[in-house]
């Protein structure tokens, strides 16, 4: 998914060149409104040009919907400086007082790094069970005609749209008859209920796009169905595994319902979990808060924007296909 | 017939094997549960008659079987009003949300698609929102709303009114709708991005000789070129949106009932109330569903429609 340089090329109108794609001869940026004024006017704007005008209308937009986006993430690092419960209300008192103590008490004395272990054991559970469980099964409905692969791919489809309400009380009352409540193996149960069919989907576009050349030359070599997917297919699917595995680590890490109704003691807490606990009605401490989030925030952006790219292709082309 | 099932099985023996462990944890974890769920719904279970143990006592269930009572009762009895003021307000704020953030997704897709200065800051100012998890940035906002936060001091200084954003019906449900679109746009601008990315130079190069105008080539290149991605898009929206429960949940507790959307009241059903009614709420579980395969359904014939339309 790289950019392209999609300039326009001047040309008299009417010697339109095919040329192949990538090869778009590129204008250094802020030539691009700089052509010289002629018999162009009469003719519709070309793409690539833009008056000083536009340019500062892009860039003004640009510029406030960037201010839009950072503005809440930047507020709680803001307000985590600050020492008080009540400092989000006069924030400017804050520039007076800077303090880093929210993090040490959030870190000395409160559960955090608890919840933060919980959370890893969680969501690396359902990514590594989840992405084991369905890469064949992606792999037989990719490659494997056999009668029930459309039903199965359907499943899949259905599944993914299954809101949380329609499971989260036979699982609780299921899971609370194995006395399996509280415990880590609860949620990385439910939280299977997502990530199987996702990865299964996922995987089964990516499986889709490498070549069955391959399959073939492993069978002629003598390999089994299976033995071609171990040998040959997976170690090439690794990327396709990576974002599969990815996507289902963020949602378990994210995952709020199930874990505030299945984990009942405060030392099997999740992040989410934990971290409304410092708003509760009775107790309010936004600054504990706040530097629990950037706590929180900053790893997960940091690891967000290495995969993201991958992330939306994955997304899309695997539900493009159905 | 059984010969066939047979002949297909030593057909397909390994495909069915390679399919057992994802049919085994559907089965197990989702087909049991369902099967389960639209049993509960047809029961009055609540937490004071389902089984469970107290110390060494073992309290058998004690619910017992009443039909389709809680669906009449949903749709039609006491508990109509609520239900069906929910349900509007819930196709409300997914037709809301989505077309938000589709359009504004698209709009900042089209102004990132050009070259410019300072384009990768932009974007990666732009999706920062999908980069903090959604249960943080939540109680962000909550700051922000709040009575006498930082948003209402703005407007106060320059002389707009200041409205009470989660404590009045009518504020809150704009205020739900503000953060779930700030949320949702970075993903809607980045698929439509890639979108755009891969709809072939050659077609813009040939409108442009055809002397089609900028609006022409958008509407005529660009729009269709991006039907694939669209379509895609805008149906996971849909489903995450109907579904969208940490929004709502976060961003105002128990203290937002105009705010609720059909998710968020059969989880307080469930379990934000004593006695828990299980029953009711896995009832309105199974109603959500069917709503959301009706709606997705509808929506991808239509999509097929069109495209036949398209190619004639």
């Amino acid at each position: 998914m790289t950019s392209r340089p999609r300039t326009a090329v001047s040309r008299p109108p009417g010697t339109a060149v095919s040329r192949p794609p990538g090869t778009a001869v590129s204008r250094p940026p802020g030539t691009a409104g700089s052509r010289p004024p002629g018999p162009a006017a009469a003719r519709p704007r070309r793409r690539g040009e833009r008056s000083t005008a536009a340019s500062v209308a892009l860039h003004g937009t640009l510029l406030l919907a960037s201010f839009v986006a950072l503005f809440p993430v930047a507020w709680l690092a803001w307000i985590s400086l600050g020492p008080d419960k009540t400092d989000f209300l006069h924030a400017d008192e804050i520039a007076g007082k800077l303090s880093l103590s929210n993090y040490s008490t959030v870190l000395a004395d409160t559960d955090f790094l608890r919840w933060v272990g919980n959370s890893l054991i969680v969501s690396l559970g359902t990514c590594l069970v989840g992405v084991f469980v369905s890469a064949s099964a992606a792999y037989a409905v990719s490659r494997l005609r056999f009668p029930g692969h459309r039903q199965l791919m359907w499943t899949f489809l259905v599944t993914q749209m299954f809101p949380f309400a329609i499971l989260i009380v036979p699982l609780y009352n299921i899971l609370a008859g194995l006395d399996l409540l509280d415990t880590y193996w609860a949620l990385i149960a439910v939280n299977l209920t997502q990530a199987v069919p996702y990865c299964a989907w996922l995987l089964k576009g990516y499986f889709d796009t490498i070549p069955h050349e391959i399959d073939e030359a492993g069978r002629v070599d003598g390999l089994t169905p299976f033995g071609t997917f171990w040998r040959l297919v997976l170690p090439l699917a690794r990327p396709g595994m990576a974002v599969a595995a990815f996507y289902t680590f963020i949602t378990a890490w994210s995952e709020f319902a199930f874990a505030s109704v299945f984990m009942l003691s405060s030392d099997k807490y999740t992040l989410p979990i934990g971290l409304a606990t410092f708003v509760s009605e009775h107790d309010q401490q936004w600054n504990l808060m706040a530097a629990t989030g950037v706590l929180i925030g900053i790893p997960a952006a940091a690891f967000f924007y290495l995969v993201q790219r991958h992330l939306v292709t994955g997304l899309t082309a695997g539900a493009a296909k159905s | 017939m059984i010969s066939s099932l047979k002949k297909s099985y030593s057909r397909h023996w390994y495909a069915y094997a390679m399919v057992a462990p994802v049919a085994a944890v559907l089965a197990v974890l989702v087909a049991y549960p369902l099967g389960r769920g639209i049993y509960l719904s047809l029961t009055d279970a609540t937490s004071d008659n389902v089984g469970r143990t107290i110390g060494v006592n073992e309290i058998p269930d004690s619910f017992s079987f009443v039909g389709f009572d809680h669906y009449v009762e949903i749709l039609t009895g006491s508990a109509a009003d609520t239900f069906w003021k929910q349900f509007a307000w819930t196709l409300f704020w997914t037709a809301a949300c989505v077309t938000l953030h589709y359009g504004i997704g698209l709009a900042l897709a089209v102004l990132l698609n050009r070259r410019m200065r300072g384009r990768t800051l932009y974007r990666l100012a732009l999706i920062l929102p999908w980069a903090v998890p959604v249960f943080v940035t939540v109680f962000s906002w909550r700051m922000i709303l709040a009575d006498g936060g930082v948003l209402n001091t703005a407007f106060a200084s320059v002389g707009l009114p200041e409205p009470a954003w989660l404590s009045e019906p009518f504020w809150q449900r704009t205020a739900a709708i503000v953060v779930n679109t700030w949320c949702g746009v970075p993903f809607m601008m980045v698929s439509l991005l890639g979108g755009l990315q891969a709809i072939p130079n050659e077609l813009y190069e040939a409108a442009e000789t055809d002397g089609a105008t900028p609006w022409q080539r958008f509407r005529y290149v660009t729009l269709p070129g991006l039907r694939a991605v669209s379509s895609t898009v805008v149906m996971l929206g849909v489903i995450w949106t109907f579904n969208q429960f940490i929004v709502i949940f976060l961003l105002f507790g128990s203290t937002a009932p105009d705010t609720e959307i059909l998710v968020t009241w059969a989880y307080r059903l469930g379990f934000g109330q004593t006695p828990r009614d299980y029953a009711g709420s896995a009832a309105y579980g199974v109603i959500i569903l069917s709503m959301l395969v009706v709606l997705v359904s509808v929506y991808r014939r239509w999509l097929n429609r069109n495209e036949e339309a398209a190619l004639r």
